[in-house]
C-alpha cells in the first residue's frame, strides 16, 4: 500500500521538477500547509487550511499556476449502501463507516480539492482543504473566473457553500430538489426503486479462486 | 402582321392561365431542379429519387404533404388570427403582380405600359408588408426579429436596385420593358448586329449590382438573416405551417423566376433573339411564332440567371445585419451612383 | 481584474451609455431572448439566456443540465471496466478518446503499462476519434454560418474514418473498446492499408473546407475580431485544447505530457494562433485535423509487434489511492480524478469535462455582441452537450 500522508518522497524515482515546485508552493503558503505528498512522476498534493484557501489560491496564481483545471469534493464517508447491490429481502449488511481520507490526510468528512497547472511547462499540483462544519469554504471565483461554474456545481452536489461566491444557483437541478446526490449518504434511486439485477446472478465469477489472495491484500 | 383574334373573355382566361403558369413553372422548376437536384449534386448526394423518374415527382408529393397539414394559428396570435393567415397571401401577390409587366414574346405580354420597370420595383416591396405582418402578428420572438431584419434588408437593397435599373433606363431610353428588350435585340455593338446589343455587356456593373440586389432581395444565402435558420429558427416563418407555409415557399421560388425574368429582360434581350438574324428591324416586323418560341427563349434565360443565384446560395455563409446594411450603402449605392454618371455621360456623348 | 481593460469592454460600456442618452427620450424595453433548449444551433439542449438591446446583446446566460446524467454518482456503483460504457457517452463524436485518460488512471493506480503494440493503437484511434470529431465541427460551422454544403462534406468524409473505428472496435459511435492493461482486440487485417487511403481522403477534405468555407470574405468577416479571449481570461476560465491555443498559448498535453501512449513517436506541430477571435478557433482547429492524419499516418508505420494486452487479474480490484490524469481530447483537456480504495469500483471519479470549462466563458465573451456573432462564438467555443453535463 501506498503511505497516504506523507511529506517525505518514498520512491526510487527522482522528480527534480516536482520537488522544487512542493518546495516553492509549501514554502509560499507557509503555516497555511497542513500536509502535502509528493509522489515522483504522478503528481502534488497540497493540503491548506480552510480559512486559507483563498489565499492558497492567489499564492498559486502567483507562483504561475495560472491554469485553472478542476474544482470538486469528495465525501470520504464509505456509502451506507454500498454499491446498492443488497437484496432488499435480505437483513442489511454492517458496514464499515469509518471515514479514511486520501492523499494529503485530512480530518472532516467532506474536502473540497482543486487543480491547477503552470500552462506550457506541465507541472500542476492539487490543492485540497477540510471542509468545517459550517460547511462553508472561501469562494476563489474572484481569482479564477472558471471556478464559477465549478462551485456552483460542487455546491448543489454536495451542499457546501462557497463564501463571496456570486449566484450559488443550481446548475443541472431543479430548484427545489432536495438532497445533495453526490453525498454518499444520498441513496441512488434507480438501484432503490428496483434491486439491482446482480442479485439473481448466482454463478461465481471467473478466476474468482485462482485471484482472490492477490486482491485481498 | 396577321394575329390570331381571340374573344375578350377567351383573351383574358389565357392571360389568368398565363399568370398563373408564369408564377408556378419557374417556382416548380427552381425548387426541382435547383433546390432539390443541383443542391444535391454539390453536395455530393443524390437528392430526391424515388418519387418518379429521377425524383420528379417529389415535387407533388411535398406539396401534398403540407396540403394535409394543419393550419396552425398560434396561441399568442389569435387576437389577429386574420392578419396572421393574410401574410403569406400578401407576399404570394407581389409576387403576380410583379409578372404582370414581363414581356414572354412580341405579343405575349399581360400588360404593356411605359412605366413597366418603376411599376415592378414598386409592387416588388409589397412583399416586405406581408413579411413585416408576419413576423409581428407571430407574435414570437424569432419572427419577430427576423420580420425587421427583413425589412431593413429589403429597404436598403430596393436604393442599389433601382439605381442598377436606372442604368439600363438612360440606355434604353425607355421605361417600357418591352421597348428594352427591342432596344437590345435591335441594337448594334459598334455597327455590328450580329448578337444585337444585349446591355449585359454595357451596364455590367449594373447587372451585378441588380443580381447581389435581388439576392437581398429573395433573402437568399447569403442575405438570408431574415430566415437564418441557425440563429431565427425560421425568421418570420416560424410559427407558419401547412399551407400557408407553403405558400411562403411558393412565394420565394417564384419570386426568384420572376426576378430572374425581369434581369433578362433588362440586361439579356428579354424574350427575343438578335433581330438581325431573321432581318427584323422592329417590333412590328417581328413573327408570329416568336409568341411561342419567346416564352422558351426567357426562361431559358431564366433558368441560367437562376442557376448563378442558386450557386451563390448554396456556396455562401451569410452575413451580419450591420454588415449586410455597410455592404448596401457604403458600397453597392455608391457603385451604382458612379455608373448611372458613367451612363449618363457615354449616352450623350454617342 | 484584468478582463476589464479590454476593449470589447470598452466598446460594450460606450454603446451602454449611448444607449442610456437615448433611452431618456425614447423609453425602450429591452428583449429576453431564450435561444434553446429547442433550437437548431445549439445541437443538443443547451439553452442561452440572451437578454437583448435591439439586436445586441447585454448580458447571456448559458443554462446546462438539460443532459445531466449523474455520471459521477453512477460511476461509484460500477467496477472499474464497466465504467467505460458510461464514460464513453460524455463526448459522444469522439467516444474513444474519452476512455483513455479513465483507463491510464487505473493503470497508474494498479501499477500496470499497456504493451507498446496496444498503446501505438490506442493513440491511432485516439487520433481517428479526434479526426471523426473535428471534421464534423468543420461541417457544422458552415451551417452555424449559413452556408449548408461544408456539412455534407463533413458526414461523407467522417462516415469513412467511423468505418474504420468501426473495423477495428466494433462500434461506430461508443467503441467500449479499452480495457485496463491494453485493449480488447488487435487490429482487423486491412486496418493499415485502408486508414491510409481514408487519410489521403481526410486531407482533401480539410483542404476543400479551408477553400470553401476559411477563404471566404463572407465568413472571415464574421468570424475574425469576434469574440476575442485574452490569454489571460482564457487560462482564467480553464478554457482548453483549440479555445486556449487559439489565444496564443502553446500547449498540448499530448506533447507536453509524459504519458504512455505513442504521441511522441510521430513528427506533428502544435498550431497556434495569436488572435483569440473565432476566426482562429475554427483555424486551429482545422490544422489539427491535418496533424492528427499526420500522426496516424506515422504511428501506422511504426505498429510495432507484440500483445495488445497485458496481465492483469481477471477481477480488476485497483489499490488505494488517487490518481489524476487528463488528455487532450478533441474537445479539449479531459481528465479524471480517480479515487480508489482499494475495491472493485472506484470511490469516486470527477470528470473534468472541456466543455464545461469552455462554455462557462459565454457569459463574458457574449457581452455587447449581435444576435448572429452568439451562434458564431458558440459554433467556435465548441461544445457537446453530453461534455458539458455529463
Amino acid at each position: 500500500m501506498f503511505p497516504l500522508s506523507s511529506t517525505e518522497t518514498t520512491a526510487e524515482v527522482r522528480d527534480d521538477v516536482r520537488a522544487a515546485a512542493l518546495a516553492e508552493v509549501t514554502g509560499a503558503l507557509g503555516d497555511a500547509v497542513r500536509d502535502s505528498l509528493l509522489k515522483p512522476g504522478d503528481d502534488i498534493w497540497v493540503r491548506v487550511d480552510a480559512t486559507a484557501w483563498r489565499t492558497t489560491v492567489e499564492t498559486l496564481k502567483s507562483l504561475g499556476y495560472g491554469y485553472f483545471c478542476f474544482l470538486s469534493a469528495i465525501d470520504w464517508m464509505p456509502s451506507p449502501y454500498g454499491k446498492g447491490e443488497d437484496d432488499p429481502t435480505e437483513p442489511a449488511v454492517e458496514r464499515d463507516m469509518t471515514i479514511r481520507q486520501g492523499y494529503a490526510g485530512g480530518e472532516s468528512r467532506f474536502q473540497v480539492f482543486a487543480r491547477f497547472v503552470k500552462p506550457c511547462e506541465t507541472v500542476g499540483v492539487t490543492i485540497k482543504t477540510d471542509v468545517p462544519e459550517s460547511m462553508s469554504v472561501p469562494s476563489i471565483s474572484a481569482v479564477f473566473a472558471g471556478a464559477n461554474w465549478h462551485e456552483r456545481e460542487t455546491h448543489e452536489m454536495f451542499g457546501i457553500s462557497f463564501d463571496g461566491h456570486p449566484d450559488l444557483r443550481n446548475m443541472y437541478l431543479p430548484t427545489d430538489f432536495e438532497g445533495h446526490p453526490l453525498r454518499k449518504d444520498f441513496p441512488l434511486l434507480a438501484r432503490m426503486v428496483k434491486p439491482w439485477p446482480g442479485i439473481v446472478d448466482v454463478e461465481p465469477l471467473p478466476g474468482e479462486d485462482s485471484n482472490g489472495e492477490d486482491d485481498a491484500s | 402582321m396577321v394575329g390570331v383574334e381571340l374573344a375578350y373573355w377567351a383573351e383574358s382566361l389565357l392571360r389568368v392561365l398565363g399568370g398563373l403558369v408564369a408564377v408556378l413553372l419557374p417556382a416548380g422548376t427552381v425548387v426541382y431542379l435547383f433546390l432539390f437536384k443541383m443542391m444535391s449534386f454539390m453536395q455530393s448526394r443524390l437528392g430526391p429519387m424515388e418519387a418518379g423518374p429521377y425524383g420528379s415527382l417529389q415535387l407533388f408529393a411535398e406539396v401534398g404533404k403540407w396540403l394535409q397539414k394543419e393550419d396552425i394559428v398560434p396561441t399568442n396570435a389569435q387576437p389577429e388570427a386574420r392578419i396572421f393567415k393574410i401574410a403569406p397571401l400578401v407576399v404570394l401577390a407581389s409576387t403576380f403582380l410583379l409578372v404582370a409587366v414581363v414581356p414572354f414574346g412580341p405579343d405575349a405580354w399581360f400588360t404593356d405600359f411605359d412605366g413597366g420597370i418603376f411599376y415592378a420595383l414598386a409592387v416588388s416591396s409589397v412583399s416586405v408588408l406581408g413579411i413585416l405582418i408576419a413576423g409581428w402578428s407571430s407574435a414570437n420572438k424569432y419572427s419577430l426579429l427576423g420580420g425587421l431584419r427583413a425589412a431593413g434588408q429589403l429597404i436598403a437593397y430596393e436604393l442599389p436596385m433601382v439605381l442598377a435599373v436606372i442604368g439600363v433606363v438612360i440606355q434604353a431610353g425607355t421605361m417600357n420593358l418591352q421597348k428594352i428588350v427591342v432596344a437590345q435585340n435591335a441594337g448594334e455593338i459598334f455597327g455590328w448586329d450580329g448578337l444585337g446589343n444585349p446591355f449585359l455587356l454595357t451596364q455590367f456593373v449594373g447587372f451585378l449590382i441588380f443580381m447581389i440586389a435581388v439576392q437581398a432581395e429573395l433573402t437568399q444565402t447569403p442575405f438570408d438573416m431574415p430566415i437564418a435558420e441557425s440563429e431565427l429558427v425560421s425568421g418570420y416563418m416560424t410559427e407558419y405551417s401547412g399551407f400557408r407555409f407553403l405558400i411562403f415557399f411558393i412565394g420565394e421560388f417564384a419570386t426568384a423566376g420572376v426576378f430572374s425574368m425581369i434581369a433578362s429582360v433588362l440586361f439579356l434581350g428579354g424574350w427575343g433573339v438578335p433581330f438581325a438574324w431573321f432581318g427584323w428591324t422592329a417590333i412590328d416586323d417581328v413573327d408570329n411564332w416568336m409568341n411561342v418560341v419567346g416564352p422558351l427563349i426567357l426562361f431559358t434565360k431564366m433558368i441560367i440567371v437562376v442557376f448563378f443565384v442558386m450557386w451563390v446560395r448554396f456556396s455562401y455563409p451569410r452575413f451580419r445585419e450591420d454588415q449586410l446594411q455597410r455592404f448596401a450603402w457604403k458600397v453597392l449605392i455608391p457603385i451604382s451612383l458612379a455608373n448611372i454618371m458613367v451612363t449618363a455621360v457615354l449616352k450623350v456623348a454617342f | 481584474m484584468t478582463m476589464l481593460g479590454d476593449r470589447q469592454q470598452l466598446s460594450y460600456i460606450a454603446a451602454q451609455a449611448a444607449d442610456a442618452r437615448v433611452n431618456v427620450e425614447l423609453e425602450t424595453e429591452g428583449m429576453t431572448l431564450n435561444i434553446g433548449p429547442q433550437h437548431p444551433a445549439t445541437h443538443g439542449t443547451l439553452r442561452i439566456v440572451a437578454r437583448l438591446d435591439g439586436e445586441q446583446v447585454v448580458w447571456a446566460e448559458p443554462v446546462a443540465g438539460y443532459m445531466h446524467r449523474g455520471y459521477e454518482k453512477l460511476t461509484e456503483v460500477r467496477t472499474f471496466p464497466q465504467v467505460t460504457a458510461l464514460i464513453n457517452r460524455i463526448d459522444w463524436l469522439g467516444s474513444f478518446a474519452n476512455e483513455v485518460p479513465f483507463i491510464l488512471a487505473a493503470e497508474k493506480l494498479m501499477g500496470v503499462e499497456a504493451p507498446p503494440r496496444a498503446q501505438h493503437i490506442r493513440t491511432i484511434l485516439f487520433e481517428l476519434s479526434r479526426i471523426a470529431n473535428v471534421s464534423l465541427f468543420l461541417g457544422d460551422l458552415g451551417v452555424q454560418l449559413g452556408a449548408v454544403t461544408p456539412v455534407f462534406f463533413a458526414f461523407r468524409d467522417r462516415e469513412y474514418v467511423l468505418n474504420l473505428i468501426e473495423a477495428a472496435t466494433g462500434g461506430r459511435f461508443h467503441p467500449n473498446f479499452d480495457r485496463i492493461g491494453g485493449l480488447k482486440d488487435d487490429l482487423p487485417a486491412g486496418f493499415i492499408d485502408e486508414t491510409r487511403t481514408v487519410m489521403v481522403k481526410l486531407r482533401r477534405f480539410c483542404d476543400e473546407i479551408e477553400s470553401l468555407l476559411f477563404g471566404n470574405e463572407i465568413f472571415q468577416s464574421r468570424t475574425r475580431g469576434v469574440g476575442v479571449i485574452p490569454r489571460d481570461v482564457a487560462l482564467s476560465y480553464g478554457l482548453s485544447g483549440a479555445n486556449l491555443r487559439a489565444s496564443g498559448v502553446e500547449w498540448d498535453l499530448r506533447r507536453d505530457q509524459d504519458l504512455p501512449m505513442a504521441w511522441n513517436k510521430a513528427d506533428w506541430k502544435v498550431w497556434t494562433h495569436p488572435d483569440g477571435d473565432s476566426f482562429a478557433r475554427c483555424w486551429v482547429r482545422l490544422q489539427e485535423v491535418r496533424e492528427s492524419t499526420k500522426i496516424v499516418d506515422q504511428l501506422l508505420d511504426t505498429i510495432p509487434a507484440g500483445p495488445v494486452m497485458t496481465k492483469v487479474p481477471k477481477i480488476i480490484k485497483v489499490p488505494e489511492g488517487e490518481a489524476w490524469v487528463s488528455t487532450e481530447n478533441p474537445l479539449g483537456e479531459m481528465g479524471y480524478y480517480v479515487v480508489s480504495k482499494g475495491d472493485l469500483g472506484p470511490f469516486r471519479v470527477k470528470i473534468r469535462s472541456a466543455s464545461f470549462n469552455n462554455i462557462s466563458i459565454v457569459p463574458w465573451v457574449l457581452r455587447g455582441v449581435y444576435v448572429p456573432d452568439i451562434i458564431t462564438i458558440l459554433a467556435s467555443l465548441y461544445f457537446i452537450l453530453g461534455d458539458i453535463d455529463r
